[in-house]
């Protein structure tokens, strides 16, 4: 057991995912990723290089990839914002690789050092056109260990970057955790058997070698690659099976946690720093004899519909606090409509909730959707 | 230079041919150099990476025989770096637009340039954006018409050359579509310099930046690009006068200074990792 911050945790998650590049440009309150990738990368043979924006950070990192690296960059919503463009690329050339955005009040340089959940929506849909994503979160210390070591293992079997959302204070708060020591560097072995005449699609990811001759573009291809002919088809087709892929292994990408669910007529829905808040809440409720329940999200997108929805039926009414204004309740709201009245509580001047604040909101929102009840009864 | 190959076609990706490039246009003529320059180089193709940028000299990497990437508008320096850090035995070549390297890639330019990792850029320098049709680039000459410029430029160029040397670019050249016999061997020079090199090869767009500055067929484009340029490299002895309204063309630096990977490599060396250059 030893006290370990929240970012040396996406380090120490990120070595034990295989991480053995690091790309990035300085920024609070996710800069202590880079400068510890600093320290131990060389030692470990693994490369670090400090470049000179963000579109540069990514951009190293996808040409790694393509290198053969298991590669990733840290940010903060600025820096994100800038990352987009590569975001993009990364998708449309299924180029493997994770970005964590740990975030601060925004728009614009906001408030750098105080938390909030403010890019749960541009992480989904913050670069143009449609690609699939995968956003995961972290509520505690080991959650970000976990969710990054598993974020490379994703990004390499569904070939998309995957983006971890951290926020200003899991960054940056110690705790007591107990963590597997670092393995070996990791090193890519080629399978003699791959088909090096179809990088793109339904194919592994295969780096540059001697014996590939890959084009990858971010222009509309097919599975070879080629940008020639009706590629527009073939390239929604490479998108479309993208998004198939994950629909297909939804179980086994969607990450959540349950708290006195079991026979709650109310329920919480919540992620990321909020969710310690609304455990509390939920402790302070039940105390006061209301069933109530907390979800705790962990992985964002693709969004849990199926969860959320048979909570739904489980329960008369859903809490969303969340550091916005908000946001995740909109797929939420989507997902229940005509189930069960969900209700948001947001805020965005970098101060987190406190128990006593979301207990609150729970409480009026169930006298109020009673009264909708007993009005429609 | 030895002389040039009768056979360049295993050079090239015949399945990506007929290229997107006007008839005419310079950026076949520097393609071809760069076909040459691979054949007296000789190192196996699955070694060399050809990455490109977005404009109309970007779309290179699909010609060559290589593995190769077309990346984003500016930013193929950033992908490059990435890919030489990852696999330092690699010959790295990227293909940008003057729009490209100076303009939107400007920052990444000198950075890399700094660096001196080892890279070669082969600027194709047609003054002029001609994939998005004929618009302002930091290299149209003054008074010279583009669409955005309509009534001539009022900007001062950037010089690739002087902005290259003064970044740290530790090979830099620079040349013309017209000096075909020049254009592979400086190509060739850069990619066997053990450091960040940059050719610039001034090249015709006839489509665009012919059309609207008149100055007639390819081949009109080919005779201005002689009579305005001026070999004035590091021997030569040129006067004030002669320069004036040249551009000097020639090998500016070929010069040994640590290369990035290398430096890479001993700090790794240094704290026991085993990284090598
Ligand atoms: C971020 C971004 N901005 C703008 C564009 C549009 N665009 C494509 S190519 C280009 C300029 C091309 O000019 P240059 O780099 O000089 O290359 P050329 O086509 O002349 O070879 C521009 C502005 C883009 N693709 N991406
Ligand atoms: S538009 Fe100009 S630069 Fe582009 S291919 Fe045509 S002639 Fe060449």
């Amino acid at each position: 057991m030893r006290l370990v911050q929240g970012n040396e945790a996406v380090v120490l998650g990120a070595l034990a995912g295989g991480c053995n590049f690091y790309a990035g440009y300085p920024i609070t309150p996710a800069t202590e990723i880079m400068e510890q990738m600093a320290r131990v990368l060389p030692a470990r043979g693994g490369v670090f290089i400090q470049m000179e924006d963000e579109l540069a950070a990514l951009g190293a990192v996808i040409g790694a990839a393509w290198g053969g690296m298991r590669a990733m960059t840290a940010t903060s919503g600025p820096g994100f914002s800038l990352m987009q463009e590569h975001i993009g690329y990364a998708a449309m050339t299924q180029t493997p690789c994770v970005i964590v955005d740990s975030q601060r009040v925004g728009p614009s340089t906001g408030q750098p050092t105080m938390p909030a959940q403010g890019d749960v929506m541009q992480a989904r849909w913050g670069s143009h056109g449609d690609r699939p994503a995968i956003v995961v979160t972290a509520s505690s210390v080991k959650d970000a260990y976990q969710m990054t070591q598993l974020s490379f293992e994703w990004a390499d079997t569904y070939r998309l970057p995957v983006i971890v959302l951290l926020d200003a204070v899991l960054s940056h708060m110690r705790e007591n955790v107990e963590l597997p020591p670092a393995p070996p560097p990791f090193s890519r072995t080629l399978s003699p058997d791959v088909d090096v005449e179809k990088p793109f699609g339904n194919h592994p990811f295969v780096p540059f070698a001697e014996t590939t001759r890959t084009i990858v573009t971010g222009l509309a291809h097919d599975e070879t690659g080629a940008t020639r002919g009706t590629v527009g088809h073939a390239s929604e087709k490479i998108i479309r099976d993208a998004f198939n892929r994950l629909n297909h292994d939804y179980a086994a990408i969607t990450q959540y946690r349950e708290y006195r669910l079991e026979d709650a007529a109310w329920a919480v829905v919540s992620y990321g720093i909020t969710a310690r808040a609304a455990r509390a809440a939920v402790d302070i409720l039940r105390g006061e004899g209301m069933r109530v329940g907390l979800l705790e999200l962990i992985s964002l997108w693709p969004f849990p519909e199926p969860t959320v929805q048979s909570l739904a039926r489980q329960v008369q009414g859903i809490l969303m606090p969340e550091l916005n204004l908000g946001q995740l309740i909109l797929p939420l709201r989507a997902a229940v409509e005509g189930i069960c009245p969900v209700a948001g509580l947001g805020r965005a001047d970098g101060e987190l909730f406190t128990p006593e604040e979301i207990a609150n909101a729970m409480t009026s929102h169930s006298t109020h959707a009673e009264r909708r009840v007993s009005h429609h009864a | 230079m030895p002389k040039m190959g009768e056979d360049l076609h295993q050079y090239l990706r015949q399945q990506m041919m007929p290229t997107v490039w006007c008839p005419g246009c310079g950026h076949g003529n520097i393609a071809r150099a760069i076909a040459t320059a691979l054949e007296h180089l000789g190192t196996d193709l699955g070694q060399v990476a050809i990455l490109g940028g977005i404009g109309c000299s970007g779309r290179t990497p699909f010609y060559f025989n290589t593995n190769a990437m077309h990346t984003t508008h500016g930013r193929v320096l950033a992908f490059a770096t990435g890919l030489k850090l990852a696999n330092p035995r690699l010959t790295v070549i990227t293909a940008m637009g003057d729009g490209d390297a100076l303009a939107i890639g400007a920052g990444h330019f000198i950075h890399a340039a700094r660096r001196n990792i080892d890279l070669t850029v082969i600027l194709y320098n047609n003054s002029i954006y001609g994939m998005t049709g004929g618009q302002q680039a930091p290299t149209t000459p003054f008074n010279f018409r583009s669409t955005t410029s309509p009534f001539g430029n009022i900007e001062p160029t950037f010089d690739t050359v002087d902005l290259a040397l003064a970044a740290g670019a530790t090979y830099v050249a620079r040349t013309t579509t017209f000096d075909f016999a020049e254009m592979p061997e400086y190509i060739l020079g850069a990619i066997r310099h053990p450091g960040f090199a940059v050719v610039e090869i001034l090249s015709q767009c006839p489509t665009y930046f012919g059309r609207l500055n008149k100055l007639g067929d390819p081949p009109d484009m080919l005779e201005y690009e002689r009579n305005h340029t001026i070999v004035a490299d590091e021997e030569s002895v040129i006067s004030r006068d002669e320069l004036l309204g040249n551009l000097p063309v020639g090998v500016f630096r070929q010069e040994i200074r640590p290369e990035y990977t290398h430096q890479y490599a001993d700090l790794c060396q240094a704290r026991g990792g085993a990284y090598r250059a």
